[in-house]
């Protein structure tokens, strides 16, 4: 039987780490199938048409889906699901908040934030942030498997030409109503995606101090990233939280400032390709995973880094 | 309004995690434990509702070994009700645990049920959906605010994008996200006041629900380990070596 992959999208067009995932169903069996559930989702659902590894897209449409809520996306996901082996998403909070719903209707446990498939029914997944890699095999007929984006590249995006079908919609679930989303808009790359992210945290002191980081990811084209002690402190908003209970990240370049190191942090960021970690406290721990350590002052380190970017006759965006 | 929060024993946050040599899992004998840190959140939420004269009961419930009843009464002696712990050996996968969960609810009929969004030892985060989607009931993951309007909650919820706002109609599953609230700490005259309060214990046998695992854990391992860095003198020879030696910027 095939896969059947739930596409992230915002009505308009994929969200990135539908690649990522579309790449993870791909690896558990060649004849992955997509389903998109939205309103006016004609374009992205055209977008998922043209992914090579898709061999079918199924889109459902409906004013109650305009807002992904996971009381109405799950019937219709369920209902596909009997021609199905294993239903995938992402494990970021779309995923996250949706699937456990698909699988307690299909009577199946989760494997949840895998980061590598093993073979169709066996997946390696970490936990205790991170501190342990666990292999897990399902006995379910059913799988139900999140995959940390992060860990799977994305696939092409195109080349492609998938027939549409068109799904019938479900019934609406009338006792949850979308009031509001507060999307924080920025020309800066996302954190999920970005190939170097510049992070802050206690040490900065302040949300205005952060002003010093932003300079810094805006000559690198980086994104800004955070530990909780500062989102927790009200220096930045949780969209940029890195960790445990955040976002994982793995770029080219991760720059850990006045960031001390706990192991919920670490979590996140620790498998980026270098790291860099400037924090005044020489036993910090954020050292014992840094490729480079400054051991130094931020408030002196980063001007002074300002300036040294700016000699550079070139850098790599 | 009845408030049911479900709390989960884990090793405690700050621990060092040490992988068994054997690889069957991760070393526990010995090991402090304590309250997953999300459900304090939970329970903290579900007292102060309470206080504002909003919710009439607050119950707390855990499902585990013996010892798990500790962060029962720990959920006591910061303000729920009684307690109530549904006893069994071994580890439960979410799907069982919302399976127990179901029938707690049944029982107990609460408006509404809380929990933290994640345990903090296998991650899994599934629970609260699950138990939902078991009840047909709405759900809101990953609460950072929570107003309650007669039957109604309007929930701020932390998702990858920024923040989102739901409302829901009670029967109703929250679950918590760290940044819900400040969990207070137990006074001493509190925990004395703990001890006292009721805790039910159900023998999860007794409850006519399959447990049993449908995942098998082959192999638990440690994480590749990073190679050792290097400490630079200075921001230029960092730059310089960002540039150079890594080549990444």
């Amino acid at each position: 039987m095939a896969v059947l992959l739930i596409a992230e999208h915002n009505n308009k067009e994929l969200r990135p780490f539908t690649l990522n995932a579309a790449t993870a169903a791909s690896q558990i069996d060649s004849d992955v199938h997509a389903v998109i559930i939205g309103q006016n989702s004609a374009d992205a659902a055209k977008q998922l048409s043209e992914l090579p590894v898709v061999k079918k897209v199924l889109s459902v449409e409906g004013a109650h889906y305009e807002n992904f809520t996971a009381e109405n996306f799950a019937p219709v996901i369920v209902k596909l699901a009997e021609n199905y082996s294993h239903i995938v998403c992402s494990a970021n909070t779309f995923g996250k908040n949706l699937m456990p719903r698909i699988a307690a209707h299909l009577d199946t446990s989760q494997v949840s934030d895998i980061i590598k498939v093993i073979s169709p029914d066996t997946f390696l997944r970490p936990i205790y942030a991170g501190n342990a890699f666990a292999t897990i095999k399902s006995n379910d007929a059913k799988k139900c498997v999140t995959i940390r984006p992060t860990s799977f590249d994305p696939c092409e995006s195109t080349g492609g030409s998938a027939p549409i079908e068109k799904v019938d919609a479900s019934e609406e679930f009338s006792n949850t109503k979308f009031i509001k989303r507060e999307e924080i808009k920025s020309d800066r790359p996302e954190l999920g995606t970005a190939r170097i992210v510049v992070s802050g945290g206690r040490g900065m002191q302040s949300g205005d101090n952060f002003k010093l980081i932003t300079e810094i990811a805006d000559k690198l084209g980086a994104a800004i990233g955070a530990s909780r002690a500062a989102v927790d402190a009200g220096y930045i908003s949780n969209d940029h939280q890195v960790g445990q209970t955040g976002k994982v990240v793995v770029p080219d370049l991760y720059i850990a400032v006045g960031i001390s190191g706990a192991i919920q942090h670490l979590a996140g960021m620790k498998e980026s390709k270098v790291i860099v970690a400037i924090n005044k406290d020489g036993e910090a721990p954020i050292f014992s995973v840094a490729d480079y350590g400054l051991e130094a002052d931020l408030f002196e380190a980063l001007p002074q880094f300002m300036e040294e970017l700016n000699k550079l006759n070139t850098i790599q965006k | 309004m009845k408030i049911l929060v479900a709390v989960k024993r884990v090793i405690d946050y700050n621990v060092q995690i040490r992988v068994k040599e054997d690889g069957t899992g991760v070393v526990t004998d010995n090991v402090k434990m304590s309250t997953n840190p999300p459900d304090d959140n939970a329970i903290e939420e579900a007292v102060k509702i309470k206080e504002a004269g909003k919710a009439t009961e607050v119950v707390a419930v855990t499902v585990g070994e013996e010892k798990a009843q500790e962060t029962v009464r720990k959920a006591l002696a910061v303000g729920a009700d009684r307690g109530i712990h549904v006893k069994v050996d071994g580890i439960l996968e979410p799907l069982a645990v919302s399976k127990i969960l179901q029938k707690i609810v049944d029982k107990e009929k609460p408006d509404l049920v809380f929990m933290g969004k994640q345990a903090i030892d296998d991650d899994c985060n599934q629970t609260g959906q699950m138990l939902s989607a078991l009840l047909n009931w709405p759900q809101a993951t990953f609460a950072s605010k929570i107003d309650v309007k007669d039957n109604k909650l309007q929930v701020t919820r932390e998702i990858d994008e920024g923040l989102e706002t739901i409302e829901i109609n009670v029967p109703a599953i929250v679950t918590c996200d760290l940044r819900l609230n400040e969990p207070r700490y137990a006074s001493l005259p509190n925990i004395m006041k703990a001890k006292k309060k009721p805790i039910e214990e159900i023998a999860a046998s007794d409850l006519g629900v399959d447990v049993s695992p449908r995942l098998e854990q082959l192999k638990v391992e440690e994480p590749p380990k990073r190679k050792a860095g290097i400490k630079v003198a200075n921001v230029a020879e960092l730059v310089q070596k960002l540039k150079n030696e890594a080549k990444v910027i």
